[in-house]
């Protein structure tokens, strides 16, 4: 759970970056706002002055900041982009899908992108449209990208330094609400700890909640409901990567209690719930009986903010459908 | 080749729109005033057009034979691809093509057989060799030009020499990244020449239909940097202002667009039909542009080489293609392991 003392998830982004500029001096920002504004979240703040001539406000054209990046790559730099809001990656998709995730298979190796796109994204803040969407489904379907979701200030730390090393192009997914609502600390080392696989947030044998990025919180609230009100042991498994997913992990620990429920803050239909509801399937169906809810958005656009606490996986539906699962004991 | 002081772009803009040419249509100058490419680069430019000519030639038949997939020829638009890529230097520029800029990419350095190992299959002796600076062809039209945009702003940020030279066609200036990436490269006042070679059609669709601009040329004024049309079959013209643009770029003075103006004189690719939606007085007309009879007429007539050297180095290229094809065909066919790899870094 989010303590009160360390840092807020969206200093710990700011370090990171800052941390990779100083380390590596091939490390670029590029963006809208990112430069004397610090982006509009501020999660570059400072980093304009600290590193003349290495953070670039560009012209609002998503498609022109991602195809730029690619370029960037090429010609010897790397370059972490900020999309101000995921909802606005759709204006760079086909660079992103046609282009970043391809062009190691495309030639073979002759070229490889280390380009890192962070991107806000989620509900909660009562934003105007586009601006809370969770797309992550319709990105952990392109093969050549991986797509990274922290949810705690150590893993925004130490999974964007991965991301920013990695030779290979990575969507880094911010959770909006949780930027100054959550506080952790920092690695220790000021490193990570090199291990890509999901994470038990809360041990439990009743059940499994599998969850990413912000609504992993919504899972953790309602595990202690769950315990508290119903004596029933929820783990919470945060899976952090979206694609490709630690399925060896997933498997184990769905196996280990029988009973999974999947929250998401994306669309209900062919959204990554379905991915890791097949997983399952496919891994265990001969071995183990295994009841899987989904508790995800409507199939619906994401309505007006009014709307969304009705709109997103919220602790009441994620217990409700803990209970559910577990009476099919 | 002595320095020049015309700015192109600048003389064009003060003409009526008519793109710049220094050498007309039989072969003859249209500026004597001005300085000649020097004798050893019209032997390179000959011989890498007759060399591209050779290479359509042979990859049409094959398709026809079924022996390789489609096959999108240069025909008509050699001037403007030669012209301008040598204008480059391919130890420190670099090259992004589009499609159909085969001798640009020869002369880069791919060699001829990794060129038509791509169009056999055969995937990993095609890759392009980890010094050559240049980008694969595109398939999603205008999608190289922010890649292009990107090199070039790596260069300046990294303080490097080099200029990026970028080739798009008429119908990808109605894309959005032509749009993203010139606008870019004009805010960012990176070091990139941009081709925008103007065949005329897009498949099938006339540059009309692409927009109610005279000349595509123009749109550099709205992106804040030089722009200029020249005549695409006339390869003096076309080196000469693409080497202006260079010079330009190489000394920080940020992007030009050269829309170089020339004719598709073959179909799109060798699925195509163009009987289906183009007049052949159209083609036949089209024909006396042909930039490679223009540069043998001029070469001939000056006395700068005898049409019987010309049959020698046709022969030669002949027999180059031929040797490259062999030795193409004796690499591996990819085995479906191939899938797997380069995914990831592994």
């Amino acid at each position: 759970m989010s303590g009160e003392s360390g840092v807020t998830l969206l200093e710990a982004v700011r370090t990171a970056l800052s941390d990779a500029m100083a380390d590596d001096d091939r490390v670029v920002l590029l963006g809208q706002d990112v430069g004397r504004l610090g982006g509009v979240f501020r999660a570059t703040e400072g980093l304009y002055a600290r590193f003349p001539g290495r953070v670039f406000d560009t012209p609002l054209a998503e498609g022109g900041i991602v195809g730029s990046s690619i370029g960037l790559a090429m010609g010897g730099l790397v370059p972490v982009a900020e999309i101000q809001f995921l909802g606005f990656l759709h204006q760079a998709f086909h660079q992103v899908t046609q282009q970043l995730a391809r062009y190691r298979f495309r030639t073979r190796g002759r070229f490889h992108l280390p380009v890192t796109i962070r991107a806000p994204y989620g509900g909660g803040l009562r934003m105007p449209e586009f601006h809370p969407d969770s797309l992550e489904a319709q990105l952990a379907n392109v093969p050549g990208l991986k797509v990274v979701a922290p949810a705690f200030p150590e893993d925004a730390y130490s999974l964007l330094r991965a991301a920013i090393r990695d030779p290979d192009p990575v969507l880094f997914l911010e959770p909006q609400r949780l930027y100054r609502s959550v506080r952790g600390p920092l690695p220790a080392d000021g490193a990570d700890d090199g291990d890509f696989g999901a994470r038990l947030r809360r041990p439990g044998d009743d059940l499994l909640l599998v969850s990413w990025g912000p609504s992993v919180h919504t899972c953790l609230a309602a595990a202690a409901e769950l315990e508290e009100r119903h004596a029933v042991r929820s783990a919470v498994l945060d899976l952090r990567f979206l694609s490709p997913i630690d399925h060896a992990r997933l498997h184990q620990e769905a196996a280990a209690r029988r009973r999974v429920v999947v929250v998401h803050e994306g669309v209900r239909s062919a959204g990554l719930g379905a991915e890791v509801v097949a997983s399952l399937q496919e891994a265990l169906y001969d071995t183990v009986s295994l009841p899987i809810l989904r508790v995800t958005a409507p199939d619906t656009p994401y309505p007006p903010g009014r709307l969304e606490d009705a709109y997103l996986p919220s602790q009441e539906k994620i217990v409700e459908a803990a209970l559910r699962v577990v009476d099919r004991a | 080749m002595t320095q020049m002081s015309t700015d192109w772009a600048a003389e064009w803009a003060a003409g009526d729109g008519e793109p710049l040419r220094f050498l007309g249509p039989d072969g003859g100058l249209v500026r004597p005033d001005l300085p000649r490419p020097p004798d050893d680069l019209l032997g390179e430019a000959l011989r890498l057009m007759l060399l591209s000519r050779a290479l359509d030639q042979k990859c049409t038949s094959l398709h026809r034979q079924g022996r390789l997939g489609l096959y999108a020829p240069v025909l008509g638009q050699e001037a403007a691809v030669v012209g301008s890529h040598l204008a480059i230097d391919p130890a420190t520029d670099w090259l992004v093509p589009a499609s159909r800029e085969q001798p640009a990419m020869l002369r880069h350095g791919w060699p001829l057989d990794r060129l038509l190992a791509s169009l056999l299959g055969r995937i990993d002796a095609a890759r392009i060799p980890d010094h050559v600076r240049m980008l694969p062809r595109q398939q999603s039209i205008a999608s190289q030009l922010p890649h292009a945009a990107g090199i070039a702003w790596a260069t300046a940020i990294r303080g490097l020499d080099g200029v990026t030279l970028a080739y798009c066609g008429d119908g990808a200036t109605s894309e959005g990244d032509f749009h993203e990436a010139c606008n870019l490269a004009g805010v960012m006042g990176v070091p990139l020449v941009l081709v925008v070679i103007n065949n005329q059609y897009a498949i099938s669709t006339p540059v009309s239909r692409q927009t109610r601009a005279i000349r595509l040329a123009h749109r550099a004024r709205g992106y804040g940097f030089p722009g200029v049309a020249v005549d695409g079959d006339d390869l003096f013209a076309v080196h000469e202002v693409t080497r202006q643009a260079v010079e330009r770029a190489r000394a920080g003075g940020g992007p030009t667009m050269i829309e170089a103006v020339t004719y598709r004189m073959s179909f799109h690719n060798t699925s195509d039909n163009p009987s289906l939606y183009r007049d052949p007085s159209e083609e036949a007309e089209a024909g006396l542009r042909d930039p490679v009879a223009r540069l043998v007429a001029y070469a001939t007539g000056a006395g700068l080489m005898t049409p019987d050297a010309i049959d020698v180095v046709e022969a030669e290229v002949r027999a180059e293609v031929a040797a490259a094809l062999d030795l193409a065909l004796s690499y591996p066919a990819p085995g479906p392991e191939e899938i797997f790899r380069h995914v990831f870094s592994d």
